[in-house]
């Protein structure tokens, strides 16, 4: 091999010359410059795009003028004052009612369908059908809000829109429901959409887990007449269990994450707003598009607190059990 | 497990399966199906309602005035420029942040990777986001769409996980042969990155493709708006003709007498913006199973 591979072959026989351990920390640091370069263009970019912000949520305890730009500390302090004012706020009730109920619903029926998915396509012998339902049931998960606001809105149009068609055609409305402007079947609506669009994609992880499962368990289960369901019930649930449980406990950190995108788009009509204002679609309407900066940024800053709090004990909680995400 | 060998019980279950996942698969389908009858029938016929299964005046009129729409097609380009750009500099910047992560002896590997992934927990949220967007410049200014999204930290963990897996011999053998760090990561270790690089592209893809909401907030030049926030500007005002008509003298005469006739018009849009995903969506379908899995590793 030749001679000049080996790193630093002079460098041994100057005076100088010290191991690596023994040099001071910038020499060290000069020494591995090129990984350094790889790793400093990215760590100033999260700077900038994610930590500036965090010292923009100081703005939650001023009075924000938006002429100090960037000097934020000209503007006077006023504690908690937006706070306040979001807690004694009118809607506050509301906000916070429509949030945990929304995503509740979301949770106790978006986070089974994908189980009970996959728990049915797991009892599918016939490969054809099985990766049909699969590609079909994927697909909504890969499209815009925007187009399935568009298709949502399509289908329940009051003008020959599919549902009221089929309501009609069945005999159990007489005239057509202009669905999307009442209140009553709104979080029904909303929540349906959600599932429709992820269920599918969301039991690819069930499927991977049950497919882990040992065929000779079912093979012992079936000499000794288990049935298929029971099967289901007595094999697969129990072996995939714990993927259940740590998804479900991670579900729990984001109570306060009732959706964004879907109620921007699917309640348009500002009558829904009892029932659709949600912690974020408020914060957007009226910290950003009412520019009232200072307020936004408390109202926004109080989920962000109650939101760490609870993914740190879910993730305390999911460590517990056994499994990590990090 | 052959039918004929289940019990009567299972055979019930069975069936009660099949049923229940073709309704579903029904269910699934049926919009994307009605979209397109819909956009391929004419417009003043849709109009009288009962379109379904299958259009009833077929024409390709609708698609006509959405493929020659200036408005459409500039926002069509934009969202296409925003893709391409946006996901080959966010996964090469990603990258390269993940490959000098995987190295052990980085000095303040531990401290990069508390910072990186405190951010995960903690945002400073949406108005403050904002107000440093404006302050920035990148108001109406098409980096909006790049910059901001360069990093994903979610993607650092999984490239970082991926890299450390890769057999150490392959690098320091290349360094041996007088590859520098920078060599090995474009040389070695991209390409041996093929399978990760081509799943974590197609989501970072597709999320650039169905943002709508950026540019609401961002973006108020009509010359910079992808196709989403177009169409949803269409939705909202519920009269394509304000939004997509304006400096377009021949479509706007189409549309004015077809006024009414929209639902055609707006469908046709809706299919040509989710084309794109449903055309590539069966080839690479084994990559979005992919990204599951890949998403789903430990570290």
């Amino acid at each position: 091999m030749p001679q000049a591979t080996v790193k630093e072959p002079d460098a041994k026989n100057t005076a100088d010359y010290k191991p690596i351990h023994q040099r001071n920390a910038f020499q060290r640091w000069w020494k591995q410059i090129d990984i350094q370069l790889m790793v400093w263009p990215g760590a100033i970019l999260i700077f900038v795009f994610a930590y500036i912000p965090m010292y923009g949520v100081l703005t939650g305890f001023m009075d924000y003028n938006i002429f100090t730009g960037a000097r934020i500390f000209d503007n006077p302090w006023v504690g908690f004052k937006h706070f306040e004012a979001f807690f004694s706020a009118p809607q506050f009730v509301t906000i916070m009612r429509n949030t945990l109920a929304i995503s509740l619903m979301k949770f106790f029926i978006g986070f089974p369908a994908p189980i009970i998915l996959a728990l049915m396509l797991n009892e599918i012998r016939g490969r054809f059908f099985k990766r049909t339902v699969q590609t079909i049931t994927y697909l909504p998960y890969f499209m815009s809000w925007v187009i399935v606001g568009s298709m949502v809105m399509s289908l329940l149009s009051t003008e020959n829109g599919s549902v009221n068609m089929l309501l009609q055609g069945v005999g159990a409305i007489d005239e057509p429901i202009n669905f999307l402007s009442m209140r009553e079947y709104f979080w029904g609506i909303l929540v349906t959409t959600n599932v429709w669009k992820d269920i599918g994609f969301n039991s690819i992880i069930y499927l991977a887990a049950i497919s882990g499962v040992n065929p000779s368990l079912y093979e012992a289960a079936e000499i000794d007449g288990a049935t298929r369901f029971k099967q289901m019930y007595l094999i697969t649930i129990p072996t995939i269990m714990p993927i259940i449980i740590i998804f479900m406990i991670l579900q729990m950190g984001s109570l306060l994450n009732a959706g964004f995108e879907d109620i921007l788009i699917l309640a348009q009509n500002p009558s829904l707003r009892p029932v659709s204002d949600v912690i974020d679609t408020y914060v957007f309407r009226v910290g950003l598009q009412n520019q009232r900066y200072d307020y936004g940024v408390a109202v926004g800053l109080f989920r962000a607190v109650v939101s760490i709090v609870l993914l740190t004990m879910a993730n305390y909680l999911a460590r517990r059990s056994g499994n990590s995400l990090w | 497990m052959a039918f004929k060998r289940l019990g009567y019980s299972d055979r019930v279950m069975v069936i009660i399966i099949y049923i229940l996942l073709i309704l579903l698969s029904f269910t699934a389908l049926y919009p994307f199906w009605n979209t397109l009858v819909v956009s391929l029938n004419e417009g003043l016929d849709t109009a009288k309602g009962g379109i379904t299964f299958w259009p009833r005046e077929f024409t390709w009129t609708n698609y006509e005035i959405v493929f020659t729409n200036d408005r459409i097609l500039q926002s069509f380009g934009i969202s296409i420029l925003r893709t391409v750009i946006g996901t080959v500099s966010a996964i090469f910047m990603t990258a390269l942040l993940a490959y000098g992560m995987s190295k052990s002896y980085l000095m303040g590997r531990k401290f990069l990777t508390i910072f990186f992934i405190f951010t995960l927990y903690f945002g400073g949220g949406l108005v403050p986001t904002f107000l440093l967007i404006k302050s920035l410049g990148l108001m109406n200014n098409f980096l909006v769409f790049i910059i901001p999204g360069l990093i994903s930290v979610w993607n650092m963990i999984i490239f970082r996980t991926f890299f450390k897996s890769l057999p150490n011999g392959l690098e320091e053998s290349a360094q041996i042969d007088g590859c520098s760090n920078w060599g090995v990561f474009i040389r070695i270790v991209l390409p041996l990155s093929g399978p990760v690089i081509a799943t974590l592209s197609l989501f970072t893809a597709i999320s650039h493709w169905n943002d709508w909401f950026t540019p609401t907030i961002y973006i108020t030049n009509q010359d910079l708006m992808p196709v989403q926030t177009i169409l949803r500007r269409i939705l909202n005002a519920n009269l394509i003709n304000d939004v997509i008509g304006g400096g377009d003298s021949l479509a706007s005469e189409k549309l004015s007498k077809k006024s009414l006739t929209s639902k055609s018009l707006i469908s046709a849009t809706v299919m040509v913006v989710s084309l794109p995903i449903i055309l590539v969506y069966p080839f690479v379908q084994t990559y979005f199973v992919n990204g599951v899995m890949v998403g789903s590793l430990k570290e």
